[in-house]
């Protein structure tokens, strides 16, 4: 079996330098690479270019990147809900391209697919679309997006296992499967890491063929922006 | 006497179909669920990645791993499915999901949409919504009819940048429904109590007045 278990969030990023472009899944804080982001931290790399569907909170997810001003540019379709974010933005220190959230999950997907370019209708007509060839297909109009190109994919999953298979849990999956596909190199962190033959085959979400390296997270918060509850 | 954010909704729900798959945006819409007409069954999608998308959880059942697109902790009714991202978009690009409820600043009376950036002071980013509007069949518009200031949000041409062109087809307001056609906002129902002229004062986009206006039905 081809080795991919690390021991720790530190030895998975290693090879991270300056300028690097990175995906990184989640949704808001779901399914975030947690650990892989305070390894990042530590690593002090700069000016990485960074492509994720949100950006933290302010002193979480990446909000922890921005606080150390390790992010040049930010590619995400949706930004708030992060007061530093948008300080840094409005003042220029911060590169930001907003893009619509299925172009930006099927520019993940293609990536990893071997697709460099796809017409899609969303952005028709707005400021998405400026610069981009447009083309009629059943009479509508579709815009030309381009597939990423990613160094490292951090993805992070429920289960995993040393071929590197990984299951999802619930909606965290979200952009994980996607940028797993797209990485040069993928860093998958997980939960429960356990030996091969344990995960069922007809259960894997993402067949580790998209994974370089795995590793157990030291430890989960998995902080909940919007706790919302209702009476017995 | 205009209607709140719950009344919009609830009008709105009279719009469900029985088998319809729907997305509710963020705000009014997700309000919509609550008032699901009996004796019809509907499935909520949430753009990252739940179909069936069920009621918000007891303090007991919050999980980290199960939120919608608004981030809001929910729960996942019998039948419900997670996928990735792409296949989410999938569905929606696909047009597997037959209704689109989504909130606005601006709608133009050719069916455009406003609702993502204001120049210099918001810039939240278009989350979905870009994708929603280009791809749906049934876009239904749930939002207030003026401004805080005061100013129509039903214009001739949106001032703010475009989240869609020609997309949205009816929109329900705290004063009215209103459909889009060719020729403008055509005002099909009034809110209970509300005039003609009161809506004529609150539009700024040309606003067709066929016959007598009925009255919402809320019951």
């Amino acid at each position: 079996m081809i080795k991919k278990v690390v021991k720790n969030a530190e030895i998975a990023i290693k090879g991270i330098e300056d300028n690097m472009t990175l995906m990184l899944g989640g949704f808001g804080l779901s399914g975030i690479p947690e650990n892989s982001i305070a390894a990042l931290r530590k690593s002090a790399a700069t000016n990485l270019t960074c492509i994720s569907n949100n950006a933290g909170v302010d002193d979480f997810g990446l909000g922890l990147l921005l606080q150390t001003r390790q992010i040049k540019k930010m590619i995400s379709s949706y930004v708030g809900e992060n007061d530093l974010f948008e300080k840094l933005m409005l003042s220029g220190e911060l590169e930001v391209d907003l893009i619509p959230q299925g172009s930006l999950a099927e520019r993940c997907r293609a990536a990893g697919a071997g697709i460099p370019a796809f017409f899609t209708p969303a952005g028709y007509g707005t400021e998405v679309a400026e610069g981009k060839e447009v083309r009629e297909f059943n009479g509508k109009p579709h815009i030309l997006e381009h597939a990423f190109n990613a160094d490292f994919a951090f993805v992070k999953a429920w289960k995993g296992d040393e071929a590197g298979n990984l299951i999802f849990k619930g909606t965290s999956r979200n952009f994980n499967p996607l940028m797993a596909m797209a990485g040069k190199i993928t860093v998958a962190e997980v939960e429960e890491l356990v030996p091969a033959g344990e995960l069922n085959p007809n259960e894997v979400h993402t067949p580790g063929i998209f994974v370089q390296r795995i590793f157990k997270g030291a430890h989960y918060e998995k902080r909940i922006e919007q706790r919302t509850v209702r009476q017995r | 006497m205009a209607l709140d954010k719950n009344g919009i909704a609830q009008r709105i729900a009279q719009e469900l179909e029985d088998g319809y798959y729907v997305n509710l945006g963020i705000g009014i819409p997700t309000l919509v669920a609550n008032y699901i007409p009996k004796g019809i069954s509907v499935e909520f999608q949430s753009e990252n990645g739940i179909l069936g998308m069920g009621p918000f959880p007891y303090e007991d059942e919050v999980d980290a791993d199960l939120i919608n697109a608004g981030k809001q902790t929910i729960t996942a009714m019998p039948g419900a499915a997670f996928f990735d991202s792409a296949m989410s978009f999938a569905m929606i690009r696909g047009q597997h999901v037959q209704l689109t409820v989504l909130g606005a600043m601006e709608v133009s009376e050719s069916g455009d949409i406003a609702n993502w950036k204001i120049p210099g002071k918001m810039v939240k980013g278009m989350g979905g919504a870009m994708d929603l509007v280009a791809s749906a069949d049934n876009i239904i518009v749930a939002m207030m009819h003026t401004n805080r200031a005061g100013q129509s949000k039903l214009l001739k041409a949106c001032s703010l940048p475009l989240t869609g062109v020609a997309c949205v087809k009816k929109v329900v307001t705290d004063l009215a429904l209103l459909e889009i056609t060719e020729r403008g906002f055509e005002l099909k129902e009034l809110a209970p109590g509300v005039t003609v002229e009161q809506v004529k004062n609150a539009t700024e986009g040309t606003l067709i007045v066929d016959g007598d206006i009925p009255e919402m039905q809320l019951s």
